[in-house]
């Protein structure tokens, strides 16, 4: 019987939400939660012996720790591949699942696989150094990843042949590998080609390389003078949350007034974040927005002064086509503005 | 968003606890923050000490709005 | 346009001393054949031999393949320009031997001739594998230069095509497929709903041993033009030889474009398919800027809201390829386009040696860097020793025990860029 070790946050393990997100690691005996369905999936070729458990915010903030306890417990169950995951579009817990299963494949030399949804920050960082099943982009989405995820597992394990991407359901890795289509290239173009004339969605076999990266602006001459604008993906928003911000996959960002404010506090300001623990920055949102020192900084002609609006939206779960868009609308209110400088924070 | 913000033309900073994302995001300037659910803060202190902090953080970012840089840049130190 | 293919299906080719077909069997006279080949004085010797799919037989090097084709009706004949004289063909009826093909090979011209194995892995790459195949291994008199041998060897493959083919000339078809297709402004009446699509053809006219033949003329030396998609069908286009066997247009694949194929089928359905056009690939940057901006000027006065487009070869292509695509997506056409890939013996390089990102509708042939492991076949014919230096190959390609390893890039056909096969990569 093939040993598996999988790993899950504090979450899939059902210790709790955000509250408890700062669970050390620790190991279960046997499978738990989304376990259960990859063990299914496994239809008695393989076994999950353990599962690792540990809270996402442990994870990423004590990165160094928390990834060599996690490895220890892997390796003292002595698998023959390691699970990470499903991740879906949970950030911080796809960025653990990636982590973990590169040190995995680096530092024990075990096959490892681990799942998440495309636009999962953990996807970009990791999907070029392990195999990384695309799925949904919530739970919803284990049943179909399951068995994706066992299959290659158990290909792992076995040292079998892995095929090409497109048929073994992991992320392109930037690692070409052949295989037989079910119809010939030129009917797939033609298809292809249908589908781009009718503005449908289609696959493209090969995307361009990506080189898609913005040079940097010069720097700030005269910081005394300029105006400095505040920006966060942290979900800040006047108490109430007037515009209804989404807490997850945002749909649209905010533009507030902190003319003559001078400190953020519990009464007028709150998170309308849902992808972190919020009792921080509800209790004190310059914990996020750094409203407070600016205000200071500007005293003391340090800068030239802060912009009369900030903007906010909810990076968490929120397409990269949307963030896009929120950050292109900002971008050209600053330059239209004058704004010399931007600050932008995230939780 | 940062690099929407960075290609409008406005020198931008980003402060954020997990800067492998950024990195990979395509931000220039990256400033690191304590923790994801307080970036610019710290509980276990007193107010006092919590404003200091964020005080230098912030200050760190306006250095690195101030520093001409060819390429991606974590401003760890 | 309006072109009547009567297909003749040949399961079975057999070496005799009278040319004829029979009960769907091609039996051919080699005595009369060879002395009409013998009329061309470059060539030295001719022998012929006949391999059927799934034997133990290897082909090497290819240099061409062609199908037998004859022109019962309509103006012009077969290899317009080549072999008949240059009257516009694709109009009328054409007979075809469906089923079979003339294999030519010899001592090796250049370094870009390929392999056809009839069984075992390397035949799963190859379509002519599924063919019965005539080869004829044509040998040049002592001293021959290298444009002299390739061009005895090109015209030896068409004379046989032809000689073949005028065996068809009085039968009866088992299928008559009509292929019909509306002038520019007709097309516009008929199907005022459909978007108008094009194919731009890309072929390879990069010098000796990479030329393309279009009606006889050197593609290099022509600007981008329009064809019928029905002239391709009776041979307006011909292969100069050579290439990289893996991605190299053989004759037969202009005969039987699968692009021109896929989209007559969805003609009048799905969309209005208003013609090819047909670009060189060139080695001068002018050239391939001129081309490229000819080929999208063709496009936009025929008013095209779609086109795809295919490529001959890899490398400095790659840039007419994009040039192309670049041009027709900012001309507002949207765009596919049909490349194979140079991603590295590990699939880990860049696969293409130019990219832009309106190139955002590709589609692949397949990773030519593969490493592929052929075994022994009991028997080889032509010249195995030329593992060793064909593209694709190295020295030491060729095993002691007669197998060899090397790259798919040396299987005829394996990742073609028409979109032939159903090869692909992620």
């Amino acid at each position: 019987m093939i040993r598996v070790v999988h790993y899950i946050n504090q979450f899939f393990a059902g210790v709790g939400g955000e509250d408890k997100a700062d669970f050390a690691p620790e190991t279960r005996e046997g499978a738990v939660g989304p376990g259960l369905a990859l063990n299914a999936a496994f239809k008695g070729e393989a076994e999950i012996v353990a599962t690792v458990v540990c809270g996402d915010s442990y994870f990423n903030e004590n990165l160094d720790v928390a990834k060599k306890a996690v490895l220890d417990m892997i390796s003292a169950q002595k698998p023959d591949v390691v699970v990470c995951g499903p991740a879906f579009n949970a950030g911080r817990y796809g960025v653990a699942c990636g982590t973990v299963a590169a040190a995995v494949k680096e530092e024990l030399n075990l096959p490892v696989v681990t799942g998440m949804y495309t636009e999962n920050p953990g996807a970009d960082m990791f999907k070029n150094k392990v195999y990384i099943i695309s799925t949904k982009d919530n739970a919803a989405g284990m049943r179909q990843a399951a068995p994706k995820l066992a299959a290659l597992a158990l290909k792992l394990a076995k040292g079998e042949k892995v095929g090409s991407s497109a048929e073994e359901g992991y992320m392109p890795n930037g690692i070409r590998v052949n295989f037989f289509e079910a119809e010939r290239g030129s009917t797939r173009a033609v298809k292809m080609l249908l589908a781009k004339l009718a503005g449908k969605p289609y696959t493209t076999e090969f995307p361009m390389p990506s080189f898609d990266r913005v040079a940097p602006n010069p720097a700030v001459v005269d910081m005394a003078h300029a105006t400095v604008a505040l920006v966060t993906s942290g979900g800040i928003v006047p108490k109430g949350n007037p515009d209804h911000i989404e807490s997850s996959s945002a749909s649209k960002f905010g533009r507030y007034s902190i003319e003559g404010v001078e400190d953020l506090t519990d009464a007028t300001h709150e998170t309308a974040h849902g992808g972190y623990d919020p009792v921080y920055a509800n209790a004190d949102s310059d914990r996020v927005l750094p409203v407070d020192v600016l205000r200071k900084m500007e005293k003391e002609g340090k800068i030239g002064g802060i912009y009369p609006y900030f903007f906010t939206t909810v990076g968490n779960g929120t397409a990269v086509a949307s963030a896009k868009k929120y950050g292109a609308a900002i971008g050209q209110e600053l330059r239209d503005a004058g704004v010399q400088a931007a600050i932008l924070t995230s939780t | 968003m940062v690099k929407e913000i960075e290609r409008a033309g406005i020198p931008v900073v980003h402060i954020c606890t997990v800067t492998p994302i950024s990195l990979t995001v395509g931000a220039n300037r990256i400033v690191p923050a304590i923790a994801i659910p307080h970036p610019l803060g710290n509980p276990a202190l007193t107010h006092e000490e919590e404003f200091q902090i964020r005080y230098n953080m912030v200050t760190k970012a306006l250095k690195a709005l101030e520093t001409p840089v060819d390429d991606q840049t974590v401003f760890d130190s | 346009m309006r072109l009547e293919l009567g297909e003749i299906q040949i399961s079975d080719v057999k070496l005799s001393d009278c040319s004829k077909v029979e009960n769907g069997v091609l039996y051919v006279n080699t005595e009369e054949l060879r002395a009409l080949l013998l009329e061309d004085e470059d060539i030295a010797s001719v022998e012929f031999d006949v391999v059927h799919p799934g034997e133990s037989v290897r082909v090497m090097p290819v240099k061409d393949v062609i199908e037998p084709r004859v022109k019962v009706e309509g103006p012009g004949g077969v290899f317009p320009g080549m072999i008949s004289k240059v009257t516009t063909v694709g109009s009328g009826r054409t007979h075809v031997l469906r089923g079979c093909a003339v294999v030519t090979t010899g001592k090796i011209v250049g370094f870009q001739e390929g392999i056809i194995d009839m069984t075992g892995p390397g035949a799963e790459y190859t379509p002519f594998s599924k063919l019965n195949n005539l080869v004829q291994i044509v040998e040049p008199k002592e001293g021959l230069k290298q444009h002299q041998h390739e061009h005895a060897v090109r015209m030896a493959g068409l004379k046989t095509a032809t000689y073949l083919g005028e065996l068809a000339r009085s039968l009866t078809p088992d299928e008559v497929k009509v292929y019909e297709t509306s002038g520019v402004a007709q097309g516009k009446d008929l199907y005022p709903d459909l978007p108008r699509v094009g194919y731009v053809l890309m072929l390879q006219s990069q010098g000796l041993l990479h030329d393309t033949y279009v009606y006889g003329v050197d593609m290099k030396q022509s600007l981008p033009t329009i064809l019928n998609p029905t002239e391709l069908m009776d041979g307006a286009i011909l292969s100069g030889n050579c290439v990289s066997a893996c991605d190299k247009n053989t004759s037969y694949h202009h005969l039987n474009n699968p692009v021109v194929a896929d989209l007559l089928e969805q003609h009048g359905k799905t969309i209005n398919f208003v013609g090819v056009i047909i670009t060189n690939e060139n080695v001068y940057l002018a050239d391939k800027e001129r081309s490229s901006d000819w080929s999208t000027k063709l496009a936009t006065f025929l008013n095209l809201d779609g086109a795809l487009v295919s490529q001959e070869g890899f490398g400095n292509p790659d840039t007419d390829l994009i040039m192309n695509c670049k041009k027709l997506e900012a001309a507002g056409i949207k765009t596919v386009i049909i490349t194979d890939e140079y991603a590295g013996q590990d699939g880990a390089s860049q696969s293409l040696a130019d990219a832009d990102a309106a190139a955002d509708a590709v589609v692949t042939g397949g990773n030519a860097n593969m490493v592929i492991h052929l075994p022994k076949l009991d028997k080889v014919i032509g010249h195995p020793e030329a593992a060793n230096v064909i593209a694709g190959g190295h020295e030491g390609s060729l095993n002691a025990d007669g197998s060899i390893d090397a790259e798919l890039q040396v299987i005829t056909g394996a990742t073609n860029e028409m979109g032939f096969n159903r090869l692909s990569a992620r």
